[in-house]
């Protein structure tokens, strides 16, 4: 019963991603029309057969801007999670394997970082680095660190007092064998749904700082600012933080789903 | 006793880390604060003299000790947009963005709790089903879109608030807090949703418990059982969660005050991070630091109150 409700969440969330990467994907080489292109003449179109998702307050077209926008946060959220697995298994593998001083240190700065929730630490990495999509990038990469590093040092530790790893470094491996051929390997899952995590966390930061204001920078389309853009024209076209708004909770919820099933 | 100073050591050491870091990576960045405050139409010599009177050419290690010495008595310096104190900048702001912490972790806990209990006592039936999978979409909505669907249905389409009608709690108590109820949901129904995920699974764990059935054996009432045994031990994850929530709510407020249009914290955080006006973002971040250390203490220590256990292991 548990296992199929499982499989259930899982091909949902795959459902819901296909549905939202596949005009992603699309969006990087074709859009219907040019997503920064203003135009006078349909200033705040309603959806049309000519407009499916309507015109935003400059008369560029949503669903262009959506697919565009969205390519752009996939984009941002596969750096960020790239960037703080990599980094964050290393350090983490590092501190847990060694401990000792090194670990003692980098846990503390470690502790620091979670002390603060990963949108603020973002923030101030902006206030720092300035704002743009690689900023972004680079900003929530080093705020995922953290998390990262303190999934895998725990279970390195947890491993490397099993009976396999003993019996491997009597059979002569060195420390670096014993990380990758014979640590690494075991923690795949663990990783795996955090990486799932990541991603659902990485969409959400991004959406949140775009819509700040100091997140993706115009002209990029990005749906955090389609959304507090859309804010001012609540009373006449409701559609226009709809549409980004649905497509941000399907990703969102797409990655939580799936990363629940392999959990 | 000893755990409690131990701990309290340990909290003033991540701050003082917090502080450091923060003053360091702030400093260290390019560019330059009397450039800044002057403009670029400034004299080089009115510039060396601001720069002296700001003490920027001191060692870093002193401007460092002063900060924290003058932070410690409430002084986070000045302005460097609007030349004014940056305490008096954050004090008069500071009961906006806490009236809403409060309202919504009071919202978070009227929602999560009686609805996490119930679906659990209702296990395998429709209404859990139902609540299940409300939830689960509910955990998926970003604040900012939960702040903007709110508004969307309490304030265009039923008009039971005036959207960016926000009052000042100087110039009516009780419209300001009426504004602030919509707000206070924005942040509290994602973080509803998540409690209440978590202890409707942990209500189900302990259910199957041994413990469990021998308090039905002795004769006990299932509200006896409910209230007197599982809920106490069912609550534990939901504690240590508290702490997260905490830092998560103060993220969340930072959004929704701008979807809301109230001129809280998280307003000044972000006209300061976008102005460059470093003084105010570090004062700000070493104040939700400080938040955020103290409540994930509250909480380890709350956690103790009930389980008396974990002070033995």
């Amino acid at each position: 019963m548990k296992r199929n409700s499982d499989k259930i969440n899982f091909i949902l969330g795959l459902i819901l991603l296909i549905i939202v990467i596949i005009p992603a994907l699309i969006g990087l080489v074709w859009t219907p029309y040019d997503p920064e292109a203003m135009s006078s003449s349909s200033k705040l179109a309603g959806v049309s057969l000519k407009h499916l998702m309507g015109c935003d307050n400059f008369g560029r077209d949503v669903l262009s801007r959506i697919m565009s926008g969205s390519s752009i946060t996939l984009i941002i959220a596969f750096g960020t999670v790239a960037l703080g697995t990599v980094v964050g298994t290393v350090l983490g593998a590092l501190a847990g394997f060694l401990g000792g001083a090194f670990d003692e240190v980098l846990m503390r700065i470690n502790d620091v970082f979670l002390a603060f929730p990963s949108i603020l630490l973002a923030m101030v990495m902006v206030a720092l680095l300035g704002s743009g999509k690689y900023q972004v990038m680079l900003a929530l990469g080093i705020a995922f660190i953290p998390s990262y590093a303190r999934i895998v040092r725990g279970e390195f530790i947890r491993i490397k007092n099993l009976d396999y790893v003993k019996s491997a470094r009597l059979a002569g491996a060195g420390n670096l064998r014993i990380i990758f051929v014979h640590i690494l390997p075991n923690i795949k899952t663990v990783l795996l749904s955090s990486v799932m995590i990541g991603f659902n966390n990485a969409v959400l930061a991004e959406a949140g700082l775009s819509f700040l204001g100091i997140g993706v920078q115009p002209p990029d389309a990005s749906l955090g600012r389609m959304l507090s853009e859309a804010q001012a024209y609540f009373f006449t076209r409701p559609t226009l933080a709809l549409f980004p708004g649905i497509v941000i909770v399907m990703m969102i919820l797409g990655f939580s789903l799936m990363s629940k099933e392999i959990r | 006793m000893k755990y409690v100073i131990k701990k309290l050591l340990s909290c003033a050491i991540t701050l003082l880390i917090v502080a450091l870091l923060v003053f360091v990576a702030f400093s260290i960045i390019p560019g330059d604060p009397a450039l800044s405050r002057l403009g670029t139409s400034a004299t080089e010599s009115s510039l060396a003299a601001l720069r002296e009177q700001m003490g920027l050419n001191r060692p870093l290690p002193v401007r460092f000790v002063e900060w924290l010495l003058a932070a410690l008595k409430g002084d986070f310096g000045t302005s460097y947009s609007y030349n004014i104190p940056v305490s008096s900048m954050i004090m008069s702001k500071i009961p906006i963005t806490v009236t809403m912490m409060i309202m919504s972790l009071f919202f978070m806990l009227i929602i999560s709790i009686p609805l996490g209990v119930y679906a659990s006592y209702k296990e395998g039936t429709w209404i859990d089903r139902v609540i299940q999978i409300i939830n689960q979409v509910i955990m998926a909505v970003p604040p900012f879109f939960s702040g903007i669907l709110i508004t969307l249905i309490f304030g265009v389409t039923f008009r039971f608030f005036r959207v960016g009608g926000f009052v000042a709690p100087g110039v009516d108590m009780g419209r300001f807090l009426s504004y602030m109820i919509f707000p206070s949901l924005s942040i509290a129904l994602p973080k509803s949703a998540m409690i209440l995920n978590l202890l409707y699974g942990s209500l189900n764990s302990e259910k199957t418990k041994d413990y469990i059935r021998t308090a039905y054996s002795r004769g006990n009432s299932s509200k006896a059982v409910f209230f007197g045994h599982m809920l106490k031990n069912a609550a534990m994850p939901v504690i240590t969660f508290l702490g997260m929530v905490i830092a998560d709510m103060i993220a969340g407020s930072i959004i929704i005050e701008q979807v809301f249009g109230i001129p809280g914290l998280g307003r000044i955080l972000l006209t300061s991070i976008q102005n460059r006006d470093y003084p105010v973002v570090e004062a700000i971040i070493v104040m939700i630091a400080a938040v955020v250390l103290v409540s994930n203490l509250l909480v380890d220590f709350l956690y103790r109150l009930v389980d008396p256990r974990v002070e033995k292991k």
